[in-house]
């Protein structure tokens, strides 16, 4: 249900662009203005979101990571999973960025038998979450990247270079490019895993489904523009660099799909500072990735701490309270012959 | 409104800006972009199809023709109005496009597109050079 109701908001994005560029000829207001203004509210969004985070005091270090801490000199320390100094913690973050090391350490709980038929709990590996988001994420990463070709002019050699290598199989003509295979692939097994596995169903929200639909939304519109309708790429290279460089020529046939395609876009940039996509920002803020293991050489004070409140020891505490302590019949460090 | 790691989270915050804005800041200050201007043949008026097939359609086509001459065997095309074509790039399109720099690579420069026709076929006035 929360999946329909997902893709039926998405396909009402589609209808939307359809019917305002397609029937209504609104070119300038889809090609102009409401990119425009996605753009605008999602670099603001974001700021916005990153700056309300880092407002937000983080009370003690998280310590309890993978890996055997900094300890005796003659204990190997995992240095990236569990470091004690910056750059170590540099290593783990990007490790954590780059290649997803939290995901490939995934595990699933499954039930087996032992010899004598006694059941046994067990954690094995479970690699497909992880192989499912690289994809997926580096297909994205680079189809963004390489849609730089139609953002800057002259187009700088090495995003010419992704063309050529994203395409590099020259299969169809145009080819079909790799990134776009990983892209909708890694996509639609990232969402087949929620609606096929029953216990992941059972957590997933509409803003789980959501934003799966409208990236497929996105890169299917994408992929039939270039491999279906073949749009005229030269007219929106013109209509792309009017975006960039403020001179807003009005567009002259260019086929509706690339408005829808645009009209998705905007919404997911929209979308991004309110939703879980924001992770393209959070991760950097996660407290088990990026606090260094260091409890044990500096003292770490909560930032919430009411400085009013001062340290109180157990020996100032004992000498305020020993009397009625002795009187309860408390055991004492020092009796009140020996504190005199 | 204190920021906790304020210096850190600054730093990320001007390096997103950086990377998002770096397109406004390449284009920044170079003349609105318009279409190349592809040098056309003075004899002729009108390609096999009509222009705005060509324009969108012309990598398809291309396709299309050398799977018919090369692997079927097929070299004549008949075009939506009836009219025959010898199934050649070096023959027909570029008796009319024969050179590659002023016509080809003007769009496919600007599109970032590196086709592969050059792997094997000359550019009449060209020569030898891919």
């Amino acid at each position: 249900m929360k999946a329909i109701f997902s893709l039926l908001m998405v396909l009402a994005l589609v209808v939307i662009a359809t019917v305002g560029a397609g029937a209504a000829q609104m070119h300038t207001i889809f090609a102009y203005c409401i990119p425009r203004t996605a753009f605008i509210i999602f670099m603001v969004g974001f700021v916005c979101k990153i700056i309300s985070w880092a407002k937000r005091p983080v009370p003690f270090r998280i310590p309890t990571t993978g890996g055997q801490q900094q300890s005796l000199p003659w204990i190997k320390q995992n240095k990236w999973d569990n470091p004690s100094t910056g750059p170590q913690t540099f290593i783990r973050m990007a490790l954590e960025v780059l290649t997803f090391r939290s995901l490939f350490r995934n595990t699933k709980t499954v039930m087996r038998h032992d010899d004598g038929q006694n059941p046994v709990v067990g954690y094995v590996s479970a690699k497909w979450l992880w192989l499912f988001a690289i994809m997926f994420h580096y297909g994205f990463l680079t189809v963004v990247v390489r849609h730089m070709r139609l953002f800057l002019q002259p187009v700088p050699a090495p995003i010419e270079f992704l063309d050529w290598a994203d395409g590099i199989l020259q299969i169809l003509a145009p080819t079909i490019y790799i990134s776009d295979m990983l892209l909708i692939g890694g996509a639609t097994l990232l969402l087949l895993r929620r609606l096929c596995a029953p216990k992941i169903r059972y957590i997933s929200l509409v803003n789980d489904y959501f934003p799966l639909f409208l990236i497929l939304g996105v890169a299917c519109s994408g992929a039939y523009m270039r491999y279906v309708a073949k749009v005229d790429i030269m007219g929106i290279k013109e209509v792309v660099m009017g975006l960039i460089t403020l001179h807003y020529a009005v567009p002259a046939g260019i086929d509706t799909s690339f408005y829808v395609h645009v009209f998705l876009v905007s919404c997911l940039l929209v979308y991004i500072p309110f939703s879980k996509l924001m992770h393209m920002g959070g991760v950097f803020l996660s407290p088990t990735r990026n606090m260094p293991n260091d409890t044990r050489i500096n003292h770490y004070v909560n930032p919430w701490n009411n400085p009013a409140i001062k340290p109180h020891s157990y020996a100032a505490y004992e000498d305020e309270f020993r009397e009625h302590m002795l009187e309860a019949g408390l055991p004492l460090e020092k009796t009140p012959e020996q504190k005199a | 409104m204190k920021l906790y790691n304020g210096g850190k989270i600054i730093t990320g915050l001007v390096i997103f800006l950086c990377v998002f804005l770096a397109p406004f800041a390449y284009n920044a200050g170079k003349a609105a972009y318009s279409q190349p201007k592809v040098q056309l043949p003075k004899d002729e008026k009108e390609c096999i199809e009509s222009k705005e097939y060509m324009r969108t359609n012309h990598m398809k086509l291309l396709n299309q023709w050398r799977d018919w001459a090369l692997r079927d065997g097929k070299r004549v095309y008949v075009n939506s109005k009836g009219k025959s074509f010898e199934i050649s790039l070096q023959n027909t399109c570029m008796k009319c496009h024969p050179n590659k720099a002023e016509f080809c690579d003007k769009c496919h420069n600007d599109a970032a597109v590196s086709p592969y026709c050059w792997d094997c076929h000359y550019q009449p006035d060209g020569g030898l050079k891919k």
